[in-house]
């Protein structure tokens, strides 16, 4: 009764927020589809959707305008994979949901849904959003589990259920988190292989609970299931298991994929990488090189960025200005933090177009350089206030000459 | 006689003020070279538009104007190219934890005591971490490597030029001042309140800053005592010419204090030998460990990552301390929670101030360009004037003062070491790279030569198959 209550107080508040129709003129539309960038034109927003792009848009009093002088116009861009919302300080533990441990059980919980404990009122929401962040993957975060739980995206619009698109279960394979494993990655597939066995039989369930084995069942059906992986050879048993299977794998890390990149295009299977990787990090990233995203993507491997990070999240846009620097077009990497995961995990798509979700950024200059910066976010049709606790922070302590001691600054 | 006794005084003497693992480094071979119609950012806030600069015998001869030799210069030239100081990095862990990053690799926290000012990180660094050669790529000529964080006092630093040589020894930068790593707040309260010892609290972090401090005084007055009384024996055989067998045996038998790494250390920076450089995040904080240098009597130098030093920008600007800072970061801990991007550009906001981008990070050492531009570009967007030319200073000159060493690098100044980068294009930006690196005028790293691209060894022949 109380949920149904503020479910219909939510809709009633977003239709009211959603009255005023907006125009946004002279934009340098990067569309991220097969319209590519189209320069000098308006945009008309209704209902949070993108009604009508074209050069010229006649307006009356009922619309807000913004005016895009020009600048670059992306779609909102997508923050990676994270535990935003799920974590306010990495270091306060009692403020992460992010991943279980020591539970009663010994067994693996792959139906651990990290979206139940998503809170869009955290500080670090806005704190992402005003850099020009519209969605990202929420992650089940690892540990000493070989199968950690299940996220999905989530919109960055305030929305308590702003979940969208498949179930994503997340699976580690990599070698040091097999060293609390077993000490050998061999036990990831091990216990992948006995788990997997069990779940579709859903006889004599001894590795996980019938809530673990149903999610893991109908994940294979449509879901996605994401391995972490940076050895080529690793990322070649990840193909193989996902094929015996019948599942939809994405390689989470991937340092070596550029090895394997052909097995990958053929395989049809994405990546998700940090394009700035270029040190032998550990024994399963020897092969960590700055053009590895510029090479995946010429043999055909969808690639999106991620920096693993949450309060940094918005270093996202700088990543993949790194990878267009080391020989990535820079459509592609745009495409890697807009379109192409929204594609991947089952969203709406994340491109400018007719019809599609008006999550929209005006930027300074081009969305991919440093110096840039993002003028305005608007997610939903709503343009975002762009503040946050930091910009806040920032005001109170740009003033030089109060008398007061800064609390009484509230800017 | 009095031969002896200066030997023996000397060995003496030599016990405290010797200055062991001495720095072996030589500048590689290189030769004049005039490069042309650059855009120069000089380091010390000039910028000079297609203008020249020549380099001979390692050093900077000058700046926009000047004559050249007439044979056997090389000539650059570097129309629509930048070039900067060499960057320089105050805050690095290469070679302590180097990559690959396992556990046999890690050499950076002696988390074993919370005062260990004994060890030196030098002694830890690996010169064979493939991160310095991946820096030099980014521009980085010279780097301090500094212990961890887990210690209230974390040991002593080292400043590196950063060729790759075989040896600490070889990359040690000439006369460069040792450091002392000290941390402030959460780590090493966690570290050792974790193990149920002191400190375990911030009262009992400052608590035991004060009692190391209190020991490095008595230390000082110790061997300034004996200096005095092997100074009154010393005058007593002069005066003594009949006696002066004796009494220069009696001179030996004053036993000198007991000689200890620790406090040596700390000694060193109260007689202000030795820079300190403090890990330390929220303003409160770095109030208390500035009374605290007044206190004792030294000079506090840099404080590290200040994630609220924007709120004290006032108070370190008037300290003469520099605040070395991340551009980004935020959040990971408490102590991280009030981090703002304009920081950088709001400590460097008043007069004499020094604002510094540090890296602390092997990714961030290799992209410290791109971290002042975020900086540079949140500062601009705030309202606050900052022209490239300021912002350099952040990973330049302000950069060497900090390590001490701003007389010999930090500016392209004539006469300082001609620690230079060309980059292919303005540095404050995603798509700039380092096209060549000059270490005291000799190149180092070239983009387009990969015969001038440094592979360590561990990365030889790694992945052969793969790499047909």
């Amino acid at each position: 009764m109380k949920l149904g209550f503020i479910t219909v107080l939510l809709t009633f508040t977003c239709s009211i927020a959603l009255a005023q129709d907006l125009l946004i003129m002279g934009a340098n539309l990067h569309t991220q589809s097969d319209a590519g960038v189209i320069e000098n034109t308006d945009i008309l927003i209704k209902d949070g959707r993108i009604a009508k792009i074209a050069p010229r848009i006649p307006t009356n009093k009922m619309i807000k305008v913004i005016n895009a002088n020009g600048r670059p116009v992306t779609p909102a861009l997508f923050a990676g994979v994270t535990v935003s919302g799920l974590s306010e300080v990495e270091a306060v533990s009692e403020a992460v949901d992010s991943s279980y441990r020591e539970l009663y059980t010994e067994l693996m919980h792959p139906e651990f849904d990290v979206r139940m404990a998503y809170n869009p009122h955290s500080s670090v929401i806005p704190i992402t959003r005003v850099e020009g962040f519209g969605f990202a993957l929420l992650a089940a975060r690892g540990g000493d589990k070989t199968l950690s739980g299940h996220g999905g995206l989530v919109r960055f619009d305030g929305g308590y259920d702003s979940f969208e698109g498949k179930p994503v279960v997340y699976v580690q394979t990599s070698g040091r988190s097999a060293a609390s494993v077993g000490g050998s990655r061999v036990a990831h597939w091990m216990l992948l292989n006995q788990t997997f066995a069990e779940a579709m039989t859903d006889e004599d369930l001894t590795l996980i609970t019938p809530q673990g084995a149903a999610l893991l069942k109908s994940a294979s059906d449509d879901g996605l299931f994401l391995f972490h992986a940076d050895r080529a050879a690793d990322i070649m048993r990840v193909l193989a298991f996902a094929a015996e299977h019948k599942l939809s794998p994405v390689i989470h890390g991937g340092s070596e994929a550029w090895m394997v990149a052909k097995s990958l295009a053929d395989a049809g299977v994405p990546v998700i990488l940090n394009p700035l990787e270029n040190l032998p990090a550990s024994f399963e990233s020897l092969g960590a090189r700055l053009d590895n995203a510029a090479i995946l993507h010429k043999a055909g491997v969808p690639i999106i960025f991620s920096s693993g990070e949450t309060h940094n999240a918005r270093k996202v846009r700088q990543l993949a200005g790194n990878a267009a620097a080391n020989g990535l077009p820079h459509s592609a990497a745009l495409a890697a933090i807009s379109s192409t995961p929204a594609e991947v995990f089952g969203a709406e798509p994340r491109s400018a177009s007719e019809g599609a979700r008006a999550d929209l950024v005006i930027w300074s200059g081009d969305p991919l350089e440093v110096t840039s910066q993002a003028q305005q976010v608007i997610l939903g049709g709503i343009p975002d206030t762009m503040v946050s606790r930091q910009t806040l922070l920032r005001d109170r302590y740009l003033d030089t000459d109060s008398a007061m001691p800064r609390a009484y600054i509230n800017p | 006689m009095r031969s002896i006794l200066a030997v023996l005084l000397s060995v003496f003497t030599a016990t405290v003020s010797a200055t062991p693992f001495p720095s072996t480094y030589q500048p590689l071979p290189s030769s004049p070279t005039l490069i042309t119609n650059a855009t120069i950012l000089t380091g010390d806030g000039r910028r000079l538009d297609e203008a020249d600069m020549y380099i001979s015998d390692g050093k900077v001869v000058w700046v926009g104007e000047g004559t050249v030799p007439s044979d056997g210069v090389n000539t650059i030239d570097a129309s629509g190219k930048w070039l900067t100081p060499g960057i320089i990095d105050v805050h690095s862990h290469l070679g302590v934890y180097p990559s690959p990053g396992v556990a046999a690799h890690s050499d950076g926290n002696e988390a074993t005591a919370p005062v260990t000012a004994e060890v030196w990180a030098e002694h830890s660094v690996w010169p064979q971490d493939p991160g310095f050669s991946r820096a030099i790529a980014g521009g980085i000529t010279t780097l301090q490597i500094l212990p961890g964080s887990a210690n209230l006092f974390g040991g002593r630093s080292v400043t590196l030029k950063n060729i790759p040589k075989n040896t600490y020894q070889a990359m040690k930068f000439p006369g460069a001042p040792y450091g002392l790593k000290m941390a402030c707040g959460e780590n090493p309260k966690r570290v050792y309140g974790g193990r149920k010892q002191a400190p375990s609290t911030r009262m009992g972090n400052v608590a035991a800053y004060r009692a190391s401090w209190i020991r490095a005084q008595r230390y000082i007055r110790d061997w300034e005592q004996y200096e005095q009384k092997m100074a009154k024996k010393s005058a007593n055989v002069e005066d003594d010419s009949d006696n002066n067998s004796n009494s220069a045996l009696a001179a030996a038998l004053i036993k000198p204090p007991k000689r200890d790494l620790e406090l040596e250390t700390l000694a060193g920076v109260l007689k202000g030998e030795i820079l300190v450089h403090m890990h330390c995040y929220r303003a409160d904080e770095m109030m208390t460990i500035l009374d605290m240098a007044d206190e004792f009597g030294y000079k506090l130098g840099t404080f590290h990552h200040g994630v609220e030093a924007y709120k004290i920008a006032d108070e370190l600007a008037n300290n003469d301390v520099c605040g070395a800072l991340w551009a980004d970061w935020w959040g990971f801990k408490m102590e991280a929670y009030d981090g703002i991007q304009e920081n950088i550009a709001m400590v460097d906001r008043p007069e004499n101030s020094c604002a510094i981008v540090h890296s602390d990070s092997d990714e961030g050492i290799q992209r410290l360009n791109q971290e002042a531009a975020k900086a540079m570009s949140k500062g601009q967007a705030a309202g606050l004037d900052i022209p490239p030319e300021r912002a350099i200073r952040w990973i330049t000159s302000n950069a060497a003062k900090s390590l001490g060493i701003a007389e010999q690098t930090g500016t392209l100044t004539p006469g300082k070491m001609a620690d230079v980068v060309i980059w292919n294009q303005n540095p404050f930006s995603v798509y700039a790279k380092a096209q060549q690196v000059f270490i005291d005028g000799a190149m180092v790293f070239d983009r387009d030569n990969s015969a001038l691209q440094p592979v360590s060894d561990f990365e030889l022949g790694q992945l052969l198959e793969a790499a047909q």
